[in-house]
This record gives C-alpha cells, sequence and structure tokens, in this order.
C-alpha cells in the first residue's frame, strides 16, 4: 500500500470516517423538529422534545431506572470482574486460559437466545420486572469487560514489584493496597465503565424482561421508535450521542496525558 | 554448634515460600463470584432453552423437524448467513485500509480516526439504529434528497440492502478495532528489512505486512460475523417481513405464539452454528509467531 | 569447504554529503572513501551520524546534499530495493511469519532463483553462520545471537557487493559478542564483500575493522586505522573516544618552539607547538606512562608530576592506578605485570617521555558529547 497514492487511501478512509460518524448525526436536527414527526426535512424550530424528556414521566423514569441498575452492575460487575481477572493472571496457565475464555462466553452468545432463557427462569423466579433482575443479567454480561480491561492492565503489571514490597516488610494486603492497586487501577476504572455503559445501552436481554412498571431507557426508546414518531427519542439519541463524545474524548485526553509521563 | 547455621540450606528452604506467597495456590477460587453468576445468569437459562426445545410441548426432536422441514424456516436461516456473510465482507473492505491508516498517520490524526470508531462503539445500538430509520425511511433523509433532485424515490426501510447497510455501520468498529490493535503491533522496520533485500514496495506489504496482518483480520471477521448473525434490534427495527432474520423469528414464537419449543430449537440452531464457528475459527485467529519487536 | 564464492567489493564514494531533518542537521558536509573489500567501521556516540551513514548508503534516507557513489556508480534516487546491498538491523528484522529457510530463501525469490539453486545456496549461507539445522524454526524460537546469525546469512544469501550492519550485536550479552565478532570477521575474510559497520563502542571497532571513521555531531573527526587513531588522534574528541586517556589542561607558554605546560607544582614539556592560538591540552595514555617513587629513577628529558595514589586496581595482567596530581587531575597508570607494587596513599611520580604525549587543541565539546 505505501506505493498506492496515499491521496487515495486518505480520501477512502475520509469516506469512512463519514460513514461511521454522519449517520448518526441526524438525529441532531430531528430533535428540534417543531412538528410531531421524524420525517425528513425537520419544520420549524423547537425545544419542546427536550422538555418532554425531562418533564414526561415515561421518559424520566425510565432513565432514572437505566442509571441506577447501570451504577450497581458498575459496581457489582467490576468487583467480581476484577476479582476474576486476579485468578485468571495468577492460576496456572492452562486453568486460567480455560477460564477466560468460559468467562467471555457472554459476549459471543447471540443476543435472543439468551433474553428467552433468561425471561424463562424470570417467570419461573418472578424476577420479570425488578431491579434484582436487571441487575444479574446485566452484571453477567458486563463482566466479559471488566475481565478483559483488569487482565490486560494485570499483564503489563510487573509481579516483581510485589516481591520487592514485601522484601521491604509489607503485608499481603499491604501489597495489594499500596503497590498493585494503585498500578492497576486504570484498567479498573475502564472496567468500570465498559460495565456501566454496557448495562445502560443493553436492549434485547431488557427487552424480555421489562415490565410496565420497570423500564429501562434502550427500552422506551425501542417502544417509542415502533409504537410513533416521537422527535423526543431523537432528543435523547443527541444527548447520549454529546454524552458518549464527552466520555471518550476526556477518556482518549487522560490517556494521553498517562501515556507521556 | 558453629555461629551460623547452614545458611545456604536455609535460604535454599525460604525461597520457595517467598515467592509461592504471591503465585496463590487457590488464586482460580478469586474467579468463584464471577462463575457463580455465569451460572446462574447464562448457564442455566440456556440449558432451559436446550431442554425446552427437546420437551415442549411434548419429548422429542418434533421442533427441530419442524424447523428445518418448513421451507420459510430454512430460508430465514439461509438469509440469516448470507446477511452475516455480506456485512462481513462490506466492514472488512471499510475496515482494512482505515485501520492501516490509523497506523500510519500522525498523532493528532490518529486521535481523530480512533475518535470516529469509538464514538459508534459506545453509542447506543437503538439510538443509531433510530439514525438510519430516519435515513431510510419513505420520508427519510435519502429519499427526500433523491426527490429534491428530481428523481423516483426508492424502497430501502424494510428491504434487504438496508438491513445490510445499517448492520455494516454499527458493526463496522467491531471489525476496525481488532485488525488496528494487531497492525500496530507489526514492526514496520521488517518493511525496510525486505526492501533492503529486494523488494519492491507493494510485494514487501503483500508479502511481509498482510500476512502479518491476519490475525486482526480472523478475530474482526469472526466477531462481525457472529454478531451479525445474532442481530436482533437492527432488522428488527430497518427490516421487513421480507428481509426476517432468525433472532426475530426466535423472539415472535416466544413472545407471540408462547411457543418456547419452537423458539427454543430455532435459538439452539443459532447457539450451534455460533460455537461452530468459534471453534473453527479460534486457531486462526492466535498469533502464532510473536513479532521479535519486544527484545530489541 | 562450503564457502560462498568470493565477490567483488563494491567501492563507495561520498563527497559533500549533508543530511537536514527541518532545521536540524544530522550529517554535515562529510566525505568518506571506502575501498572495495575494506571493513569499514562507523564509530561514535549516539546522534553523531553515523546510522544516518548508513541509511544514506542503504537508500532508507535521500541526502539532501552532495554526492553519493557505490561501486563507482551514482545512487541518488535509487530505492533500496534496487540497490543489491546487504542490510543487517540491531533489531534484526526477521519475518516472524516465515521459518529461518524462508526467511532466507526470501530474497532469492525476489531475484527470481528458484528450485534447486536456492536451496542451495540458502544452505551455503546458512552453513556460512553454523545455522544449517535451525532451517525449519521459527525466528521467536531462536536466542538473540542465533537470530542475529540468521539476519546476517539472508542479508549475504544473494552475495550482495556489500554489507551494512548497525549495531548488530547491540542487544546481546559481551561474550557472545565477543564470539561473533570473530565470525563476523572470518565471514568478511572468506568473501571480500565490502563491510560498513555502525557502532558505538571503541573496543569492537578495533576488533573488527579494517578503517574507523569517527563521527562527533553530524561530522567526521579522523578516518585510520585503530592504530592510527589511538596512537595519532586528530582531535581530542577522538583521543577520548577511543580508550583510556587522561588529558592535561593548564597554563602553557611556548620555550625554545616546545610547549612548556604547568600543572600544580609540576611543568610538562611537549615537544613543538600547535598552529594558529588555539589552547593546547596534553592527551596521555595510560601504558605510556610510569609510575615511579617521588624522584627515583630519574632519566634526562622525561617529565615528571607529582601525585598520590588515589586507588590501586589488579588486573591480572598488571596494575591500574589513579593518581591525584597536584592540580586535582586524576590521571590514571597502567602498568605491567611484575612492576613495583604502590598502594593507596602513596606518594608518586607520574612519568612520561615527551615523546608519549599527543598534544592537541582543547575541545570543550568533547567532554559534553562524552559524558
Amino acid at each position: 500500500m505505501p506505493s498506492f497514492p496515499r491521496v487515495f487511501l486518505g480520501l477512502f478512509c475520509l469516506l469512512v470516517a463519514v460513514l461511521l460518524l454522519a449517520p448518526t448525526l441526524v438525529v441532531i436536527p430531528m430533535s428540534f423538529n417543531g412538528n410531531k414527526s421524524l420525517a425528513f426535512p425537520p419544520v420549524g424550530f423547537s425545544w419542546q422534545w427536550y422538555a418532554n424528556f425531562f418533564s414526561n414521566p415515561d421518559w424520566t423514569t425510565s432513565f432514572t431506572n437505566s442509571l441506577i441498575i447501570a451504577l450497581i452492575v458498575a459496581v457489582v460487575a467490576t468487583v467480581v470482574g476484577t476479582l476474576a481477572a486476579f485468578g485468571v493472571t495468577r492460576a496456572a496457565a492452562r486453568t486460567g486460559g480455560l477460564l477466560r475464555a468460559l468467562l467471555i462466553t457472554p459476549m459471543v452468545v447471540p443476543g435472543v437466545v439468551l433474553a428467552i432463557g433468561i425471561y424463562a427462569v424470570y417467570l419461573d423466579a418472578h424476577l420479570v420486572g425488578t431491579v434484582v433482575g436487571f441487575v444479574l443479567a446485566h452484571t453477567m454480561l458486563a463482566i466479559p469487560f471488566v475481565l478483559i480491561a483488569v487482565q490486560a492492565s494485570l499483564e503489563v503489571f510487573d509481579r516483581r514489584l510485589e516481591t520487592a514490597a514485601s522484601s521491604l516488610g509489607a503485608g499481603r494486603l499491604t501489597v495489594f493496597r499500596t503497590v498493585t492497586l494503585p498500578l492497576i487501577l486504570p484498567g479498573i476504572l475502564s472496567g468500570a465503565l465498559f460495565a456501566f455503559i454496557t448495562s445502560f445501552d443493553e436492549i434485547i436481554v431488557a427487552l424480555f424482561i421489562t415490565s410496565p412498571y420497570l423500564k429501562t431507557l434502550p427500552v422506551q426508546i425501542y417502544t417509542s421508535i415502533t409504537r410513533d414518531a416521537d422527535p423526543t427519542v431523537a432528543a435523547v439519541g443527541t444527548l447520549l450521542f454529546i454524552a458518549t463524545s464527552l466520555i471518550i474524548v476526556a477518556g482518549l485526553l487522560f490517556g494521553m496525558r498517562r501515556g507521556r509521563t | 554448634m558453629t555461629a551460623i547455621p547452614d545458611q545456604g540450606a536455609h535460604t535454599g528452604s525460604e525461597r520457595p515460600t517467598f515467592l509461592s506467597r504471591f503465585q496463590l495456590r487457590g488464586a482460580v477460587w478469586l474467579a468463584a463470584p464471577a462463575v457463580l453468576v455465569l451460572l446462574v445468569a447464562l448457564a442455566y437459562p440456556l440449558a432451559i432453552v436446550v431442554v425446552r426445545s427437546f420437551t415442549d410441548p411434548a419429548p422429542g426432536i418434533d421442533n427441530y423437524i419442524w424447523f428445518f422441514q418448513s421451507a420459510v424456516n430454512r430460508n430465514v436461516l439461509q438469509r440469516t448467513f448470507v446477511v452475516a456473510a455480506w456485512v462481513t465482507l462490506a466492514s472488512l473492505i471499510c475496515a482494512y485500509p482505515y485501520a492501516y491508516a490509523m497506523t500510519i498517520v500522525g498523532r493528532n490524526v490518529r486521535l481523530a480516526l480512533i475518535l470516529c470508531v469509538l464514538v459508534p462503539f459506545w453509542l447506543s445500538g437503538v439510538v443509531r439504529t433510530l439514525a438510519w430509520v430516519i435515513l431510510l425511511q419513505d420520508s427519510g433523509v435519502i429519499n427526500s434528497m433523491l426527490r429534491g433532485i428530481g428523481l423516483s424515490p426508492v424502497k430501502l426501510i424494510r428491504t434487504l440492502p438496508g438491513v445490510i447497510i445499517g448492520m455494516t455501520q454499527v458493526l463496522l468498529p467491531f471489525m476496525i478495532l481488532p485488525i488496528y490493535s494487531v497492525m500496530r503491533g507489526i514492526d514496520t522496520r521488517l518493511l525496510q528489512a525486505a526492501r533492503s533485500l529486494g523488494a519492491k514496495p507493494w510485494r514487501a506489504f503483500v508479502q511481509i505486512y498482510v500476512p502479518l496482518s491476519l490475525p486482526g483480520v480472523y478475530a474482526g471477521a469472526i466477531i462481525v460475523f457472529i454478531l451479525s448473525l445474532g442481530f436482533y434490534i437492527t432488522p428488527a427495527l430497518l427490516g421487513g417481513p421480507r428481509s426476517t432474520m432468525l433472532s426475530s423469528l426466535v423472539q415472535n414464537q416466544v413472545l407471540s405464539l408462547l411457543n418456547w419449543g419452537r423458539g427454543g430449537a430455532m435459538g439452539v440452531v443459532l447457539l450451534v452454528a455460533t460455537f461452530l464457528l468459534l471453534a473453527i475459527a479460534a486457531p486462526l485467529m492466535r498469533q502464532k509467531h510473536t513479532s521479535n519487536r519486544r527484545e530489541a | 569447504m562450503n564457502a560462498p564464492q568470493r565477490s567483488a567489493g563494491a567501492a563507495i564514494e561520498i563527497r559533500k554529503a549533508s543530511k537536514r531533518y527541518g532545521a536540524f542537521t544530522a550529517l554535515n558536509d562529510i566525505d568518506l572513501h571506502i575501498r572495495p573489500g575494506e571493513f569499514m567501521t562507523l564509530l561514535g556516540p549516539s546522534g553523531s551520524g553515523k546510522t544516518t551513514t548508513l541509511n544514506l548508503i542503504a537508500g532508507f534516507t535521500d541526502i539532501s546534499s552532495g554526492a553519493l557513489e557505490i561501486g563507482g556508480k551514482s545512487v541518488t534516487g535509487l530505492p533500496s530495493h534496487k540497490r543489491n546491498i546487504g542490510v543487517v538491523f540491531q533489531h534484526y528484522a526477521l519475518f516472524p511469519h516465515m521459518t529461518v529457510g524462508k526467511n532466507v530463501a526470501y530474497p532469492l525469490t525476489l531475484r527470481g532463483i528458484k528450485g534447486e539453486d536456492r536451496e542451495r545456496r540458502v544452505k551455503r549461507a546458512l552453513d556460512m553462520v553454523k545455522m544449517t539445522d535451525f532451517a525449519h524454526r521459527y525466528p521467536n524460537e531462536l536466542s538473540g545471537g542465533q537470530q542475529q546469525r540468521v539476519a546476517l546469512a539472508r542479508a549475504l544469501v544473494f552475495d550482495p557487493p556489500l554489507l551494512l550492519m548497525d549495531e548488530p550485536l547491540g542487544a546481546l550479552d559481551k561474550k557472545l559478542r565477543e564470539w561473533l565478532q570473530l565470525e563476523i570477521k572470518r565471514i568478511h575474510r572468506e568473501l571480500g564483500t565490502t563491510f560498513v559497520y555502525v557502532t558505538h563502542d571503541q573496543e569492537e571497532a578495533l576488533v573488527l575493522s579494517d578503517r574507523i571513521a569517527v563521527f562527533n555531531g553530524g561530522r567526521i573527526e579522523q578516518i585510520g586505522t585503530g592504530r592510527e587513531l589511538y596512537d595519532h588522534p586528530a582531535t581530542l574528541f577522538v583521543g577520548r573516544f577511543i580508550g583510556e586517556s587522561t588529558v592535561l589542561r593548564g597554563p602553557t607558554e611556548t620555550v625554545d618552539g616546545n610547549t612548556v605546560m604547568t600543572i600544580g607544582k609540576d611543568k610538562v614539556v611537549a615537544h613543538g607547538r600547535l598552529p594558529g592560538d588555539a589552547r593546547p591540552v596534553i592527551l596521555l595514555r595510560p601504558e605510556r606512562t610510569a609510575l615511579k617513587r617521588p624522584g627515583a629513577d630519574a632519566v634526562t628529558g622525561e617529565n615528571r608530576l607529582s601525585g598520590t595514589v588515589e586507588e590501586a586496581i589488579y588486573l591480572g595482567s598488571g596494575s591500574k592506578y589513579e593518581v591525584r596530581l597536584t592540580d586535582g587531575t586524576t590521571a590514571v597508570v597502567r602498568s605491567p605485570l611484575g612492576g613495583a607494587d604502590f598502594r593507596i596513599g602513596d606518594p608518586v611520580d607520574v612519568t612520561f617521555t615527551p615523546a608519549d604525549l599527543t598534544l592537541l587543541p582543547d575541545d570543550a565539546s568533547a567532554d559534553v558529547t562524552l559524558t
């Protein structure tokens, strides 16, 4: 490819970048539509869909539900996933490898198959439409992301530092608290972020285990798209787009600063 | 007794214990909570699906016979695989040059390119599909532009091409990221070496760079293919009756028809296909010949 | 004997060559002539321009101004894959997805050499570096030294008239490095190819080279055999970079056409004087100075500097002393086995004749670069 004209490669990449980002941007003009319609082009200008999102209980409660569930999942999945990452990294190579393969299966199991299974179990256990039910399912889905993030930082972590700390008189818990934890903290934090987003965005399982009394935001968006052409979804989409972009830009800047030192 | 009683032997017996303090023999048990969550929320539900596919409404393999005898079902199964193949191919074509460009540009451009991948990667799939609904619908962006330049509108939503376009865009980051992560590890000095040995630049690229990037290509392709097979939201919102995919069929059997056995059988077919593919492709993704750049 | 054919080595002619990266000048107006079949080492600290010179010859970068000829032909603008030059990199650069045999066969395949002919030449090249048994292994299964031998075979298998080596032994441990130095020397003798070798290790340069070009700050300070550089350094930088040395600085005057330098309480006489008005310094080699008891064994015409032994190191083949002179300078003196024994704290005289010292113009950059 070095012999290919660089211009050609550059143009192609520009097109791909546009394909990646531009379609999503269409939600922004739609969110200011003056009419209650998703037809293009939007007519007029209004903030009413944003106002609706922040005042209509359907939207506010589903948003709060998603936030609460995602926060709990972030905490639980990070603790459970970090422990598992230690287990995988520090176990014998063969056992560790098997364990890892097992723990990342949620990533590859087709969502619908998983969803009907969980739905069946939850119907019997009366977990449909409960926070516990959502947290359990989402924690399972988030564990692989935490595991991968933490394991990545554990693998570059120099184990001899622990031996060194111990030779200086630190007990095992002190070694963990003062040496290991601070060094792998970026991995744990990004794992927690992954877990939060996984839960916050999860839709397939949520569609099955939701109830009129407990809806999450993605479920509310999905039903709104299928049921009516309410531009409030575009307003929500715009807000999510901005929030996601800000988090990623912050993450990249943070990573860059760390990389420089 | 001597003042120093056999120091060598003493430290010799100390050493293994000292090191093994951190080489916890029971380290595996740290994974127990995670395994427990998986047993309850993954293994048990999947077992129920499998069991129901063989027992509901009556014990036997009737559900599977029904599935494979129905031409409609076989069509959907075939379509699911064809769509997955198209999506994989399309995203590979977009991703390979993009990932390569990410490795050769300066830092600021690279950050911009990474941002273009990460934002859609982390943005809710429902929102991104919503965007495609707005673009492709009969009164959508593309059709209003077509009308604007005097052309007749085309049917995009609820068609197979619409589904493929939308899925490709939604899944593209899953192809770019693994390819990029492998390409980033390729020692480009090897290309310089190949040129010093007499290889023309394009030949060095094809013979040295491309083979070394293949593990990333395989990984990206298998991830995209598997995710496509099980994709639900995008086909459900962008597709129509003539572009139904297996996931929608499963959902329909269980939620609308309350037919757990048939839905389960379809789910098992999907599950088995997924794991077969993974088993076949797993050896391809392994990087056999780790590059020796770390030593240099 | 399986030795590859002797090939005629190529001559290299570099005239007034410069290489600039934006405002930074990596190479400043250098002239370098390398004879066919010669083993030339480019020696210097990092950033001195030696690797830039190698990259220019290999065609990895273009010359900014000046001329570069290989084998009598100008190669300006010729891409590296058309130059037919073997290159060995410090980082080995073996293709990780090809076996050792495939790696070595690669340049032959590119040149359309096939079948038995190719097999034979691959085997011959691997025999030469004693790696024949490893033909079916992958590079990551080999040690660093083995990988570098394969890289050498790959760079030589197509009988290039010129072989470039960029710190090829830099990543290896001392024992292996010394053994491979001898191997490289043997291969050079067998082949007759021109070798250009980049290193920052002056001992390695002395072991290997016919001639050495000493680089500093993008310029060549001196070109010559190891002996010439050691005995007659042209600049203070060369004198300090090659071998151990003591540098004396002090107020000087010219007496009867000779230079007399005052070192603390003592005076040193050096024959002749420097042209121009450069400030002179005196360079001493440890083995061309001797220690004597204060005032003892006087020889007419010799210089004597009084001092105190600060450190005495027994080396097996002799002893090494560090002596604090009266002006505070530390002089290094080596005495051969069987000489008198001195202890730390002993008052001594450091003695040498005017013929044993080198008078050089002072150059502040020599100190800065070396630290």
